[in-house]
């Protein structure tokens, strides 16, 4: 009886510790930004974006994740800025369509919390970036949800006359969701 | 008799700051998106918002305060023409900066009076919502520039033809 109830306690822990979420799911996934103008903070998100993500719980730090992002899918929350900001001194989306991050080490913190180094490229300038993420099992599916913050200046978004800070502010926080299902 | 100096002060503040806001008001709306036109979108609404808070202030000290009485040759239906001109006046005056408040809210523009101080959204962003309030405050504004065109235009009529005191008992040394 011992020995069932052993095998099994070990069937399971090797069973859990099998379980990595790779699907991502576009449907239950979003990106959403927030900038401010004139201290007025303004809500927005990008539509269309494709993800690969390798997550296994059990070990956080092998796990992988890259972003593309589909910078002409940008709603920045006017129909009027959407044109705007697919402009050269914004993204410049004809000459850079695609902005893109590569997970590179990650680090458990403990929980249910990791912290995701890596490389954001936009506009053909790359930058590295730390990215805290939180992540939730629910059912065969994980949310992994984060938050981060750039300046915009970084990555010459908003050039000209857009440049100063006194109109669009230089911090940009960039929240996502992402849900993958497991195999 | 005359109005109190400070229903004289509000006046004419409301009147220079009102030709301000109209004036800000059309030339923006029609202007390609550029910081300039984010800036003077900003200036509008802390300025409506600062229109709505004397205009708060004028209609509680009128009420306080009755405005002299009009001239006893006026007939009675132009006396009440002039009562009705001026109710619509203030219900402009009231309604305008609201609908500005409202369509900001709609359209997801939150107003933050003079960059620091955040004015609650009464209402959830929706797009429908917010073009129908611009639309709103545009028709409303229409009508306020018709209603001012013949409020300036009684006032001189008053002053010219008349030859009464109705103008000059609003002004600041009378
Ligand atoms: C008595 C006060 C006000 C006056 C006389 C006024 C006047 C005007 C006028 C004439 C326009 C142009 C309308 C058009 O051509 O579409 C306008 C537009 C606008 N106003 Fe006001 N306004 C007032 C208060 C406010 C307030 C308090 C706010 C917001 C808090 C506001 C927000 C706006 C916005 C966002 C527009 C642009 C609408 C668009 O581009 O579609 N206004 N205003």
């Amino acid at each position: 009886m011992k020995k069932i109830l052993f095998a099994l306690a070990l069937a399971t822990s090797f069973s859990a510790q099998a379980v990595e979420y790779t699907q991502v799911q576009p449907d239950k996934s979003a990106i959403h930004f927030t900038y401010k103008q004139m201290g007025v903070a303004v809500d927005g998100q990008f539509r269309k974006f494709t993800s690969q993500l390798n997550f296994d719980p059990a070990k956080p730090s092998a796990a992988k994740a890259t972003f593309e992002v589909e910078l002409a899918s940008v709603d920045t929350g006017a129909p009027e800025g959407d044109q705007e900001v697919a402009g050269k001194p914004w993204f410049n989306t004809r000459a850079f369509p695609i902005a893109k991050f590569v997970s590179g080490t990650v680090k458990p913190l403990g929980g249910n919390k990791v912290e995701v180094a890596g490389q954001l490229t936009i506009k053909g300038k790359t930058q590295d970036v730390v990215v805290p993420a939180t992540f939730t099992p629910q059912g065969n599916s994980g949310v992994f949800d984060g938050s981060f913050t750039i300046r915009r200046a970084d990555f010459s978004i908003g050039e000209g006359s857009w440049a100063k800070f006194d109109i669009v502010a230089n911090d940009v926080l960039i929240k996502f969701r992402i849900t993958a299902n497991s195999k | 008799m005359s109005y109190t100096k400070t229903a004289k002060a509000l006046h004419w503040l409301m009147a220079a700051l009102l030709f301000g806001l109209l004036g800000i008001g059309f030339y923006m709306h029609d202007l390609p998106l550029s910081p300039e036109k984010l800036q003077l979108y900003s200036w509008h609404k802390w300025a409506g918002v600062t229109a709505f808070l004397l205009v708060a202030f004028r209609l509680f000290w009128r009420l306080a305060h009755r405005p002299p009485a009009l001239p006893a040759s006026m007939p009675k239906r132009m006396q009440f023409a002039a009562h009705a001109g001026h109710l619509l006046l203030y219900v402009l005056m009231i309604a305008i900066p609201l609908s500005g408040w409202l369509m900001s809210s709609a359209k997801g523009f939150q107003t933050v009076y003079f960059g620091v101080l955040p004015i609650p959204d009464m209402l959830d962003k929706n797009k429908e919502i917010g073009d129908l309030l611009a639309l709103v405050h545009k028709s409303l504004n229409l009508l306020f520039v018709a209603v001012l065109a013949g409020h300036i235009g009684a006032a001189l009529k008053h002053h010219f033809i008349d030859k009464d005191d109705i103008l000059t008992r609003m002004l600041p040394k009378h």
